[in-house]
């Protein structure tokens, strides 16, 4: 309840009046409801099937019949984005969130109660943190098998450790303030520490890194698909479809660039958006 | 009279908030500086003098911009010059000592460097020359071992020395006008008086003119030839030192010096009326510190062999200089920082060491106040929410109930209700206080612990909060534990005062006539580094060496 209680009192609506929202951040926040539309409606939308070859050729250009032009087997890159935006949408944003709220969790923990606890936890994630994070994801999925429950999971465990140094390291900075040291002498509990007093307070810096954190997700989400172990053929997700068809560079094919353009325009909006919130506009003299 | 070296005319400065509202920061200022004057600017925080002081050096700061008037130095026109020309003024002809020489210092350079660096950027003369006039400087500063200190970095140097090296930094390019941002605020007494006193010589010597920036009219008094009263960005009154001091003109000057006269504290009668036989705090060979424990004892030991008892309704002072373990001993008492040997009891309760094994009740009873209250309120949360929290923690307190309970407290430390709506980043620093008294309050403690909850504050300021506290005291039978490094505000609210020495109290006193009755050497040198409303006092003042050698933390 009260995490809840802080999250409508820190994180503002745009809609409501008295905030400033600038031009870049507006924009920032079109482009990813466009793509969360996207991933939502998209398939109704697709004028073929994903995985249907469709053209005799491959690599074609853009024309009437096809679009986005056709990939390296003649199937409809149209079709085929609006099935990835699923994909890469959905399971980067799952990713990032349980990444982030996990991270964010532990750090503000460690920070707070400090002392073997902090060591023991930070260390244990430090090791998890050394490993290849390819070479985890092949492991993982060769062990469990390749599915969409198995991909968020394993990119969140990836990811964990990065997002609980990062809000560690400003809990840190957070815990030894005088307000703190009067709740902790108040006799407040480990949990109204981490969620009251300290997340509040490290909220703006954690969003920048989910949006960094966001981009290196759909790049090892790629990775992973180029391997054979993210999405499964005939599906794809845009990083998937990147590589895929590599082949077309030398052609200029569209095939290559849109997936491209996809991936751009939804990661840097999201660092867009995320770098200009609304703020809310608190004059002293009104 | 000869030609003024600095002439401000109706100079304005203004700024543009978030909002987009234009608001004018200084409101037409107009003032001269003559050779080899130094003008001290004086008023509270927010009154526009270090924003006066910065525009003499064309230098106005990110968000505000000098819209109005005109600043010359010795025939020049600061205002009307581009970004060379004001570059190429600043530390030849301008310079500035910081209020922070610590974060003015770059602590990877050694200190000779950074202090010639002026005479590199500007090609006043040859390295050789530079360092000669430095080691001149360091030696006119009164600074240990003047051929040798610019070897060294700025941490292996005291806070005070560190001052002085700072304005040898300002002086070496040889300036016609120095300006110096409260650069003494920031010390210890014992350390400010070496530290004035060298400005006061190199300034004599070098024949500059000064502007002294500072709240504190008794510092202002040892060195300044003329004072300038500022108040909300508009010059309130102008005269000469012994005019200001003896026969100030307008009130809100007279409201300055007013706040500086020490009203003494009527005791409470001391112990001995048998309705309350417990003290309402006793503290027994307290022993406290930092770091791994090892034998039973940290390694860093602050507090050593403390002991002292409160009587229920009266008030005890803590004073001494930084590092003398006046703010650990609150901690300690708090349990913030759990004491290793001694006994804490609260009327009569033995308290657990840390504050984990206390219970809800006791925690209660013994609130600590902190000094800034700039980090001691949570910027996050506002100002209902601060003072609601200890409400419910410990009283249960919920909505409507613990809203009118808000305004109260509000009430009490004289702030209106609409107050609660507001961050704390939009409050002053006397409301920030205020509210961060409220939320103590809000606990309804028996014991309050003041860790130099004025100290950061305006003079006038810090006394209508003194005032606040002791009004409080007689409404709800409260008990201070009043820490400070400041003696007028001990005396203003005190019974008793302990004089603290490196983690040990050397000495209690009672506060009235501390002067009078101090036995120990150090609270003597301490009670006689207080500046006074004087201004011979700085020049007349004379301290055994070998005691300053002893004690002071130079």
């Amino acid at each position: 309840m009260t995490l809840t209680k802080t999250l409508a009192a820190v994180l503002p609506t745009p809609g409501r009046l008295g905030y400033r929202f600038n031009l870049a951040g507006r924009t920032g926040l079109c482009v990813i409801a466009f793509w969360a539309l996207i991933a939502v409606f998209g398939p109704l939308m697709s004028p073929y099937a994903p995985g249907e070859i469709v053209d005799w050729d491959y690599f074609s250009p853009m024309s009437g019949q096809f679009w986005l032009g056709t990939d390296y087997l003649g199937r409809d890159m149209l079709s085929r984005i609006l099935m990835g935006a699923r994909y890469t949408v959905g399971i980067s944003l799952a990713a990032v969130a349980i990444t982030v709220t996990a991270g964010v969790l532990l750090g503000m923990t460690a920070a707070v109660i400090g002392g073997w606890f902090d060591m023991v936890l930070s260390r244990l994630l430090d090791a998890l943190n050394g490993i290849p994070s390819l070479l985890f994801g092949l492991v993982v999925v060769a062990a469990v098998g390749s599915s969409i429950p198995v991909l968020v999971l394993t990119l969140a465990a990836i990811y964990i450790p990065g997002a609980y140094r990062y809000a560690r390291a400003l809990a840190v900075n957070i815990n030894t303030m005088d307000y703190v040291t009067v709740a902790r002498a108040r006799g407040e509990t480990t949990f109204y520490l981490a969620t009251r007093e300290i997340f509040p307070n490290i909220l703006g810096p954690v969003l920048a890194d989910l949006g960094v954190r966001f981009i290196f997700i759909v790049l090892v989400l790629s990775g992973l698909s180029f391997l054979g172990l993210g999405v499964q053929p005939p599906n794809a997700d845009w990083g998937g479809l990147v590589r895929e068809n590599l082949e077309g560079m030398s052609l200029g094919a569209p095939a290559v660039i849109f997936p491209s353009v996809a991936i751009a325009t939804l990661t840097i909006s999201v660092n867009m958006f995320i770098d200009n919130l609304p703020v809310k506009i608190r004059d002293r003299s009104e | 009279m000869t030609e003024p070296l600095v002439s401000v005319r109706d100079l304005r400065i203004g700024a543009t908030t978030d909002a987009g509202r234009k608001v004018e920061i200084i409101k037409g200022v107009s003032f001269d500086i003559a050779p080899g004057e130094i003008v001290a600017l004086i008023g509270e925080s927010g009154s526009g003098k270090t924003t006066i002081a910065l525009s003499l050096m064309g230098h106005a700061r990110p968000g505000c911009r000098i819209s109005g008037g005109r600043i010359a130095i010795g025939g020049d026109d600061v205002t009307a010059m581009s970004e060379t020309g004001r570059a190429a003024l600043r530390g030849t002809r301008v310079s500035y000592v910081p209020q922070s020489a610590a974060a003015a210092f770059n602590p990877a350079k050694r200190i000779m460097a950074q202090v010639i660096e002026i005479t590199d950027i500007h090609r006043l003369m040859p390295r050789a020359e530079a360092e000669a006039k430095a080691v001149e400087l360091f030696r006119a500063l009164a600074l240990p071992e003047p051929e040798s200190i610019g070897t060294r970095y700025p941490h292996q140097v005291s806070g005070g020395q560190l001052q002085r090296l700072s304005a040898a930094m300002a002086l070496i390019g040889g300036p016609d006008l120095v300006i110096f941002d409260e650069p003494t605020t920031a010390l210890d007494v014992t350390t400010q008086i070496e530290v004035l006193r060298a400005f006061k010589s190199a300034m004599a010597q070098g024949g500059a003119s000064g502007v002294y920036v500072s709240h504190d009219l008794a510092v202002v008094a040892q060195i300044a030839d003329r004072i300038i009263v500022l108040k909300g960005g508009e010059i309130q009154e102008e005269g000469t030192t012994g005019q200001i001091l003896h026969a100030p003109a307008h009130p809100y000057t007279r409201a300055l010096l007013a706040a500086f006269e020490p009203r003494p504290h009527a005791a409470v009668p001391a112990p001995g009326h048998p309705a309350q036989p417990r003290p309402i705090i006793e503290v027994a060979h307290l022993h406290a510190g930092y770091g791994p424990i090892s034998d039973g004892a940290p390694q860093a030991k602050v507090l050593q062999d403390v002991s002292f008892r409160l009587e229920r309704g009266r008030n005890l002072g803590v004073i001494g200089e930084s590092g003398s373990g006046k703010s650990t001993l609150a901690r300690a008492i708090a349990g913030i920082l759990p004491p290793y040997r001694g006994t804490v009891l609260v009327d009569g309760t033995e308290m657990r060491p840390d504050l984990r094994n206390r219970s809800k009740e006791e925690l209660r009873r013994a609130q600590i106040v902190f000094q800034l209250a700039d980090t001691a309120l949570n910027p996050a949360h506002s100002i209902g929410a601060i003072l609601g929290r200890p409400l419910a923690f410990y009283h249960g307190m919920r909505g409507q109930a613990a809203e009118r309970r808000v305004i109260e407290l509000l009430d009490m430390v004289q702030l209106p209700a609409n107050l609660r709506f507001r961050l704390p980043g939009e409050l002053s620093g006397g409301q920030k206080q205020r509210v961060n008294f409220a939320r103590a309050l809000a606990a309804e403690p028996e014991l309050v612990l003041c860790d130099e909850i004025t100290s950061a504050l305006d003079t006038v300021v810090a006394a209508a909060i003194i005032d606040l506290l002791k009004e409080l005291q007689r409404e709800l039978d409260l008990s201070y534990l009043f820490i400070s490094h400041d003696l007028s505000t001990v005396e203003a609210i005190c019974d008793d005062v302990l004089v603290m020495h490196k983690g040990r109290v050397v000495e209690a006193l009672p506060a009235r006539d501390m002067s009078a009755k101090a036995a120990h050497p150090y609270s003597r040198l301490l009670i006689s580094s207080i500046p006074q409303l004087d201004t011979g006092w700085l020049a007349s003042l004379e301290q055994d060496p070998e005691l300053v050698r002893q004690f002071a933390l130079r």
